[in-house]
């Protein structure tokens, strides 16, 4: 590489880290400032002198209990959904990769529609159908719909791990008269589990960034995630947004997602690329 | 004489045996192939297929729920009312509007990342960990962040931007207010990009690449020539998801403007004559609009773009 390509290189990679991280620097740096300062006006990136809130913002809102329960909804619906979601998928998915049957063209396709459905569409007759079901701002209400849009992601990325898996394992154990069934459960669960789990990962993270459904099919803390509470949070003031309570409520949401991308990086990479091309 | 004559019969036999077998083998492959992605078709249908029945059989009936005893048949008045509402075409426009602009900007920039990306040799932890917050962080953080961050009382973009007088109210007028919005949207989804773009970029081989560079190729023919026929087939799916993503924003509009200064979306419309009016009969219609709008882009951008939908859809 030359000089320039390698400046060039170097610049670059400077632009991205800037790109990615200077919001959240800017979101965290808001929730450090005092409210009073917010309600006078405080322009800047970083507090302004003694316009600073310490840890107080996120106090506060560790001490709503509206904000607290949204947090234990998003993870409970979160957590639930995936795990079923991932399941589900792993089953269709194994048959996409490995087996011969008819309608796999259809799962495929299907798969693709509904990855592209527009959410909107389907909340006014979810709204209807959920109130006609007693499930309307449930946990349930909000796990169901999750599942459906985060199979798609899910079997993608799992078909794509097992044709990456080598069968003939499962053949030897087919020989060795294990059954389909054993030859799957025996087998391939135990080599196919990473792929699995970048799955699990994927599937968090939509179901845990979902807001469409969020605010149309709760109305109470009952089952409102994090990201319709959020945009509820208006505080004692109608009129001024509390925003560096809410930028401390931002960031608490967000804690989760950077651990997650922290220790798990290279399978997110992984999962996301072999999800939408072929490598 | 004997022996010639029962050999092929034999031959025969164990062929059928065979077919057979092998039938009865493919049979049951069959059956447990159609049996292990049964629930998954029975959910994905169960959330989409039913309801957008049921919106089409709605979308017919002058339905609102804080009325739901006067519902009335109403035949295609309901698709008629919102065709000829102006503000169903400004909408379409709008979302059109945002979602050409902000996937044509998420493309280059996404792939000028994924040059660095597949460069870089040092930090490249680091460098694939920071592109997935953007993508991990929930758009409604994205939204206010950026909202605050434009904010004239509280917000650094007017003191940092030189030719912007630090009073400017972004969110006062349609053409800043939408270039807010557009900023959220990029800032959060030009990682994604980035990342199927690098995908795209590892297949290109390197063989090619040499060799062009000994025929005195240079770097912008080796881009236009080489690099770029041939992570086509990656560039079309990161397009083809994209657009159909930024067609349905919501997020950041409602966060950010709430629809002010004119800059609602289609989606954002569906949205607010159902929840917001309970009108269901108005809403129904606008959904399958929508629904058909998703459909002629997508089917749009394939014949466009004539997109490998088998690569799409991950067929080896």
């Amino acid at each position: 590489m030359s000089t320039t390509n390698k400046i060039g290189v170097v610049i670059g990679a400077a632009l991205i880290l800037l790109w990615c991280l200077l919001p959240v620097a800017w979101i965290i740096s808001l929730s450090f400032k005092s409210q009073e300062a917010i309600t006078n006006g405080s322009p800047g990136f970083l507090p302004s002198e003694g316009g600073g809130a310490g840890w107080q913002n996120y106090r506060d809102v560790l001490a709503d209990d509206q904000f607290l329960r949204s947090i234990l909804n998003s993870i409970g619906i979160s957590l639930i959904a995936t795990l079923l979601s991932v399941i589900i998928a792993t089953l269709a998915a194994y048959a996409i990769a490995r087996l011969e049957f008819t309608g796999k063209k259809f799962v495929l396709t299907l798969a693709l529609v509904i990855a592209m459905f527009p959410v909107v569409s389907l909340v006014g007759p979810l709204f209807d159908m959920w109130r006609t079901f007693g499930i309307y701002d449930t946990w349930p209400g909000l796990i169901i719909p999750y599942m459906s849009f985060t199979l798609p992601l899910a079997i993608w990325t799992l078909s794509a791990f097992f044709r990456e898996i080598p069968w003939e394992m499962e053949q030897a154990a087919q020989v060795d008269g294990a059954t389909s069934w054993q030859a799957f459960r025996k087998v391939i669960v135990p080599l196919a589990a990473p792929g699995v789990f970048t799955a699990a990962i994927l599937t968090f993270f939509f179901a845990w960034n979902d807001f469409v459904f969020g605010i149309s099919l709760t109305s109470t803390e009952r089952a409102r995630p994090i990201p319709a509470a959020l945009s509820f949070f208006v505080g004692s003031d109608p009129f001024n947004r509390p925003a560096s309570l809410l930028a401390a409520g931002a960031v608490v949401s967000t804690i989760p997602i950077i651990v997650i991308v922290l220790l798990f990086q290279r399978k997110i990479v992984a999962g996301l690329t072999s999800g939408a091309v072929k490598g | 004489m004997t022996h010639t004559t029962v050999a092929p019969d034999d031959k025969r036999d164990v062929r059928r045996a065979d077919k057979a077998a092998a039938s009865d083998r493919s049979k049951s492959e069959n059956r447990l192939g159609m049996k292990l992605v049964a629930p998954a078709i029975f959910l994905m249908l169960l959330v989409t297929a039913f309801p957008m029945l049921r919106a089409l059989y709605l979308s017919v009936f002058n339905y609102s729920l804080t009325a739901p005893d006067d519902r009335e048949f109403v035949g295609f008045a309901n698709y008629w009312t919102a065709l000829t509402d102006s503000l169903f075409w400004e909408t379409t426009l709008n979302t059109v509007f945002i979602m050409v602009v902000t996937v044509a900007i998420e493309l280059v920039i996404g792939f000028a990342f994924a040059m660095v990306m597949h460069r870089v040799i040092f930090a490249r932890g680091v460098i694939r960990t920071s592109i997935l917050i953007p993508y991990g962080i929930i758009t409604v953080v994205s939204g206010f962040a950026w909202q605050f961050a434009f904010s004239n009382n509280n917000g650094f973009v007017n003191a940092w931007l030189p030719f912007v007088e630090d009073g400017f109210n972004w969110f006062g007028q349609y053409g800043s207010a939408m270039a807010a919005i557009m900023v959220s949207e990029i800032w959060k989804t030009t990682p994604f990009m980035s990342l199927l773009l690098l995908a795209g970029l590892a297949q290109v081989s390197e063989d090619m690449l040499e060799a062009a560079k000994v025929d005195g190729a240079t770097w912008w023919q080796r881009l236009w020539k080489v690099i770029l026929p041939n992570m086509r087939s990656a560039i079309m799916v990161a397009v083809l998801f994209r657009a159909l993503d930024a067609y349905r924003i919501f997020d950041n509009i409602y966060v950010m403007t709430a629809g002010a200064q004119g800059t609602e979306s289609i989606s954002f419309l569906t949205y607010r004559q159902v929840i917001e009016q309970f009108q269901l009969g108005i809403g129904s219609a606008l959904s399958v609009l929508l629904f058909l709008s998703v459909l002629l882009i997508a089917f749009l951008i394939v014949k466009i773009f004539r997109v490998d939908l088998a690569a799409a859809r991950q067929e080896g």
